[in-house]
């Protein structure tokens, strides 16, 4: 690494110091707890991927390839249930945002940090619960959509109560979060001097506490109407099916914004750093955060265009969702007007952002096709709803996951990563992804329906590019995931500063003592100040 | 089966209109796409620093009004057009025809049973002219499916409990794919009918001819038909692979094992007594889920298809 000029190597292990089970399971290090959030997340992302190989095994041939039609359809909701509840929604909020909201705003720690520690094992209760629910797996999908689940004879009401204790987990987090971010800046951080990580994790923790009770209560329902039979959802029983996927989507469609929020804001901090100039309109940014999150909450119905809900309801949905395009646009020119006369590198973070904004763009400028009703009325349920949001998804969050890995990895390890492996990985995940998911797009409009075990014969050359591509994309993640363990043990340490950024993580050891600073720093500017000769 | 040549053949009047707005999309969409990603690789190339270097000072730009002003008012007014031509497809997709034919459509886990307005009722394949507006009223029986035939461009949900409807304006004549587009549990991927298109003099002779054109064929040849269109094979093999339910290869004659125990030999009252009321003996280790074909199959026809059984030797 050539940037170890700015702080001399801390030989202090810091945070990780104490070792043992207790020193772990029992912390209320904001930090450590940050880390097994992190573990717990990206071993099922792991477990996620290798159920979706999977599939895509299945789909390299039209016909029956290695399992029953029941076997796919119990692996697509395991793929879609692991990814979105136990790794995507918690991963970077709860794992990256323990770690790094305390340090970003010079605290000691979260504001409450027993109930940190607490949402962390009430979530791995409701993993426990989950994992439980496999005695009889699941074959619902992810959306649980009534009648099916009600009728089906899989473990259901198991695995909403899972969901209900990680959804708990989740609010608690939120929760803590408003609160540290209100309480616990450091002297001289007003807000218009966070940095817009905190701004984006706000945002998310606000969506988090009002939008998840109302899943938790729909889950309960449809355990209830399991259990006891009672009729909210089956009308067979006098209940209304649509209304299952109304208060369904109420939540899971500003959850979609728990999910690219966080990574939204850790390009953020990423790009200026890299391109050692200023972030452009800052305060765009930090609004355009809570602009997403409040459009987010009034346009789930665009999920129901063709559900039989009212036509009149699906007009104004469509109407409304389109305005969520507009902030996100706005983030989007403001990165990329933070490139303009900048001094670029391109480190792997900083290649990870840029990723982020190419697949994003993508995805971002699909959604239209789904928003519109005309076109959506046909591309709804096929593949193109698959490709468009695991760009947004996979393109989008978890790009800006691997950017935060690797920007922040110094800091959470006080270890480098291998460069040269970083940008092998980074590289072959970038086509194995374009491989993989852009195919679908033109699946799906050639009317390739989601969710199909066995499919017509005339979509089996690009079912089986992308099966192809699906394994270069996990060639790419392993090579990725082995740099990380390789990083943990073996890496070159690392300086306080490797990136030479200004926000406060990097003013303070790596990695970071258990009290996180010697003394709680006073801010004087904002801490995008790069570019200046002074820096 | 027909093709989906991108941006042409045109099998309904709704096929072209929701490509005209797919079009629109994509030339909205292009023009963002090459704007944002060319500006990114153009100054990620542009102002990038090379190795040895030495890092250079950079201007202290913190943002501006009037960009913030025309990146939001640009997009908010390109997004407005599309969600109006949206809109204006969507009404043409869903407006009522004057003097359409009237179909009722029930699906079930997994086959779709279409019934004409004088009473005939065809399974997995719904046949109408060429020309003529069709009103399909659909309802389900058990959970919700999805009725979708891509070469229209048409799409509807089909809950239990209540109607919902589609308008068909066929404009060529061939056969067309429905699949089923709504998770609907294990044989939602074989939930697939045929729209079969055709001219209106070959309708009218359809029409008029009896329900099943029978004519000299033997009766296990009538029964393979009415296996075939009756949706059997997506849950029944031929060929003795496991498939939802067991497989009818050798089933005629044999011993059958039940989940309660007890067993049977498979003969001509078991297999009428499955067809009509399938839940009353559940092979050992198959799911409760056959639907009855009561009213569906004429006793004419169960006897068919027991004749054809005793063929799968």
């Amino acid at each position: 690494m050539s940037h170890t000029d700015a702080h001399a190597i801390n030989e202090d292990r810091g945070y990780l110091t104490e070792r043992g089970f207790r020193s772990w399971a029992c912390t209320l290090d904001h930090k450590r707890i940050g880390v097994l959030y992190l573990f717990t997340t990206l071993f099922f992302f792991l477990a996620g991927g290798v159920i979706a190989l999977l599939m895509r095994l299945e789909l390299l041939t039209p016909g029956p390839t290695l399992m029953s039609d029941h076997t796919y359809n119990v692996l697509f909701t395991l793929h879609g249930a692991i990814m979105i509840f136990l790794f995507i929604i918690p991963g970077i909020p709860s794992g990256m945002g323990n770690f790094f909201i305390p340090l970003l705003i010079g605290a000691r720690d979260v504001a409450f940090p027993r109930l940190n520690l607490l949402s962390y094992w009430i979530f791995i209760g409701g993993i426990v619960v989950i994992l439980a629910s496999l005695v009889s797996p699941m074959d619902t999908g992810w959306t649980f959509y009534t009648p099916y689940s009600a009728r089906t004879g899989a473990a259901v009401a198991t695995l909403s109560l899972g969901i209900f204790l990680v959804g708990m987990s989740s609010i608690l987090t939120g929760l803590n979060f408003i609160v540290t971010t209100h309480r616990l800046r450091a002297p001289g951080l007003t807000w218009h001097r966070l940095p817009l990580f905190i701004w984006a994790m706000y945002a998310t923790s606000i969506i988090q506490v009002i939008a998840t009770p109302v899943v938790g209560i729909t889950f309960l329902l449809l355990a209830a109407e399991r259990i006891f039979g009672i009729g909210f959802f089956d009308p067979a029983k006098g209940g209304d099916p649509l209304l299952f996927q109304h208060f369904f989507w109420f939540y899971s469609h500003p959850v979609v914004y728990v999910m690219i929020l966080p990574a939204m804001g850790v390009i953020t901090e990423i790009i200026p750093v890299f391109s050692r100039k200023p972030i452009f309109g800052y305060r765009a940014i930090a609004y355009s955060s809570l602009a997403i999150a409040f459009i987010g909450f009034l346009v789930w119905g665009h999920h129901m265009f063709v559900s039989g809900m009212s036509h009149v309801a699906g007009v104004i949905f469509s109407f409304l969702t389109f305005f969520v395009a507009v902030p996100t646009g706005v983030k989007v020119f403001n990165w990329i007007a933070t490139l303009y006369r900048g001094s670029i590198t391109f480190e792997s973070p900083m290649l990870y952002a840029l990723t982020f904004i190419f697949l994003f763009v993508i995805g971002g400028l699909t959604g239209p096709f789904l928003g519109a009703l005309a076109t959506d009325v046909h591309l709804h349920d096929t593949y193109f709803v698959v490709a468009h949001f695991h760009y947004t998804m996979m393109g989008g969050t978890v790009m800006g996951l691997f950017a935060g890995l690797h920007y922040w990895f110094p800091k959470m390890t006080g270890r480098m990563l291998n460069e040269t492996v970083a940008k092998l990985a980074w590289a072959i995940t970038f086509v194995g992804f374009n491989t993989t998911f852009f195919v679908m797009f033109i699946l799906g409009y050639h009317g390739m329906p989601r969710r199909y075990a066995e499919y017509l014969p005339k979509y089996h050359a690009d079912n089986v590019f992308a099966t192809v591509g699906s394994w270069i994309l996990a060639v790419g993640v392993v090579i990725m995931f082995a740099n990380f363990v390789w990083g943990m043990f073996w890496g070159e340490k690392a300086s306080a500063n490797p990136w030479r950024g200004l926000t406060l993580e990097w003013q303070t050891p790596s990695p970071p003592p258990t009290e996180n600073f010697d003394e709680i720093p006073t801010v004087t500017d904002w801490p995008y100040g790069y570019g200046k000769k002074a820096v | 089966m027909s093709s989906f040549p991108l941006f042409s053949g045109e099998a309904a009047r709704t096929t072209g209109e929701v490509d005209a707005v797919f079009l629109f999309i994509v030339a909205i969409g292009l023009f963002f796409f090459f704007l944002t990603q060319g500006f990114l690789i153009y100054f990620a190339v542009r102002y990038r620093r090379r190795k040895g270097e030495p890092e250079a000072e950079t201007p202290q730009i913190t943002g501006s009004g009037m960009l913030e002003f025309i990146w939001v008012v640009i997009p908010s007014l390109l997004i407005l057009a599309i969600f109006v031509v949206g809109w204006w497809g969507f009404r043409d997709l869903e407006r009522p025809l004057p003097g359409a034919m009237e179909i009722n459509v029930t699906a079930r886990q997994w086959l779709w049973e279409f019934t004409y307005p004088d009473g005939r009722k065809v399974i997995n394949e719904l046949r109408i002219p060429v020309g003529r507006p069709v009103k399909l009223t659909m309802t389900s029986t058990d959970v919700i499916h999805g009725f979708y035939v891509p070469d229209y461009r048409l799409k509807q949900d089909v809950l239990p409990g209540r109607y919902t409807y589609l308008w068909l304006q066929p404009e060529k004549t061939g056969t067309f794919v429905i699949f089923c587009s709504q998770y609907c549990g294990t044989g939602h991927s074989a939930m697939l009918a045929n729209l079969v298109v055709v001219t209106p003099e070959e309708f009218a002779r359809w029409e008029k001819g009896p329900a099943e054109a029978a004519g000299g064929e033997s009766l296990a040849h009538r029964g393979e038909e009415l296996v075939e269109k009756s949706g059997c094979l997506a849950c029944h093999s031929l060929d003795g692979s496991r498939k939802v339910g067991p497989t009818l290869k050798g089933l005629f004659g044999h011993q059958v094992e039940l989940s309660d125990g007890s067993s049977v030999v498979a003969d001509e009252n078991y297999l009428k007594e499955s067809i009509i009321d399938p839940g009353a003996k559940i092979v050992k280790g198959f799911p409760p889920v056959m639907p009855t074909f009561k009213g569906t199959l004429s006793d004419d026809d169960i006897t068919a298809v027991i004749a054809y059984l005793k063929t799968l030797k």
